[in-house]
């Protein structure tokens, strides 16, 4: 048991109304208000906030994984990721069509205020995360 | 008999239609609550990982954060009460009306102003008609609400607790959730934070490691408290609209159980007068046939 815990990390993305998804990973990036951090098995305690952005999970069997995430929470404790976000979306949820449209809409908009510039920047992250996988 | 025979026929077909409603209503409610608590099951993991995040920060920091601190002497209180969108729920939103004006009356015993913040038409509809002041109400979601309603009730509370003339508390009253059967009004302190663990104690072996914290706790304290709250509130909203569907399903089962029993005594009365009319129409025959007899014999 201590021995299997030790290489893989439990990661749990979870948004406010539901687990977005949950499995065992080698590698999870994330971007935190300081810039992008990268965490593998037995990372030290961590608590962080995390910014509008892609978050990377590769997967024990080798996958990855891309998700759109919201500002919200990483910790890491014991080989436990948890990615706390009031919305996420996996990059094969994102209707990437839809997506450019939505972030096109929004850049013309103009709209100079922080709200619009927060929206702007979740719109590309979902755009990136929908790029990436496709 | 007061009625006529055709009468309680009509009786008979308005209750008949009442309970095929009734019954439409029972079956409705049944199948949401299924989904409201398969909801307020998905919502349970953010709410897990925020509560362990928030004391893992107040465990091991010990920094003062302005959504935490007593105020030293408060004056005005707000309420937030959750009630349901629509009636035919029972006693639901009265019963969660008269805990909030239990809790209303013991603030303002304690000598403090009470501002009313309103989720759902019921409890909106209630106090206007009373002419009471109402601070803000949100309406239109109660039977499943979202994230973003929840995010935007927080926020506005936690600008209020935070404005200087603003309130020093913030209460909530809602509907517990406990089981099918079982709906619980219920208070909570909302603001300021009181940081519990959830409901489940830790393990033995589950003590919080010490965590480093990115920027600093105080940013982190200062961007997860808010959330923190947010997701109190949305776990209120759950609770609240898996109680109302719960009552719902409860009223509506037994008032077409009501329904059934009004159409059987309407049928019994309704076979009374059709039997009383018959032997009516047979005496008043036979009547006439012996008058018309006894006139006959009488001439001859």
């Amino acid at each position: 048991m201590a021995e299997q815990t030790d290489k893989v990390l439990q990661v749990e993305l979870v948004a406010a109304d539901r687990l977005v998804w949950s499995g065992q990973a080698t590698m999870v990036i994330a971007r935190t208000t300081e810039g992008d951090v990268g965490i593998l098995p037995n990372h030290a305690p961590l608590l962080s906030s995390i910014i509008e952005g892609v978050v990377d999970v590769q997967t024990v069997e080798g996958e990855t994984w891309v998700a759109a995430v919201d500002a919200g929470f990483l910790s890491v404790a014991d080989n436990r990721v948890s990615i706390l976000s009031e919305r996420a979306e996996m990059s094969h949820e994102i209707d990437l069509e839809h997506a450019r449209a939505e972030l096109e809409r929004c850049k013309q908009a103009g709209e100079n205020d922080d709200e619009a510039q927060e929206k702007v920047r979740r719109l590309e992250a979902r755009v990136r995360a929908a790029e990436r996988a496709s | 008999m007061a009625l006529s025979v055709r009468e309680y026929r009509a009786r008979i077909r308005s209750t008949e239609s009442m309970k095929k409603i009734t019954r439409a209503m029972e079956l409705i409610a049944a199948s949401r609550i299924i989904k409201a608590q398969q909801r307020a099951q998905a919502a349970a993991p953010y709410a897990r990982e925020l509560t362990r995040a928030v004391s893992a920060v107040a465990t091991f920091s010990n920094v003062d954060h302005a959504l935490t601190l007593e105020p030293e002497d408060p004056k005005r209180a707000a309420i937030l009460i959750v009630t349901s969108d629509r009636g035919l729920a029972g006693a639901y939103s009265s019963s969660v009306l008269k805990e909030a004006e239990r809790l209303i009356e013991k603030l303002k015993g304690e000598g403090k102003d009470v501002d009313i913040y309103i989720s759902g038409r019921k409890g909106e509809a209630y106090f206007k008609f009373r002419q009471r002041a109402i601070a803000q109400a949100w309406t239109g979601f109660s039977d499943q609400p979202t994230y973003d309603v929840a995010a935007e009730i927080g926020a506005t509370l936690i600008e209020t607790f935070l404005d200087e003339d603003g309130v020093d508390e913030v209460h909530v009253v809602y509907t517990r959730f406990r089981s099918m059967l079982s709906q619980e009004p219920t208070a909570v302190r909302l603001l300021p934070l009181e940081v519990v663990e959830g409901t489940e104690a830790p393990e033995k072996d589950d003590l919080l490691p010490l965590y480093e914290f990115e920027p600093s706790p105080s940013d982190v304290l200062d961007s997860l408290l808010p959330r923190y709250v947010q997701s109190r509130i949305f776990f209120a909203l759950l609770q609240a609209a898996a109680s109302e569907l719960a009552a719902r399903q409860k009223a509506m089962k037994s008032a077409t159980d009501n329904a059934d029993e009004l159409i059987k005594k309407y049928k019994r009365i309704a076979n009374q007068a059709r039997q009383a009319g018959i032997t009516q129409e047979i005496s008043e025959i036979v009547g006439g046939v012996n008058a018309l007899a006894d006139a006959q014999a009488g001439s001859e």
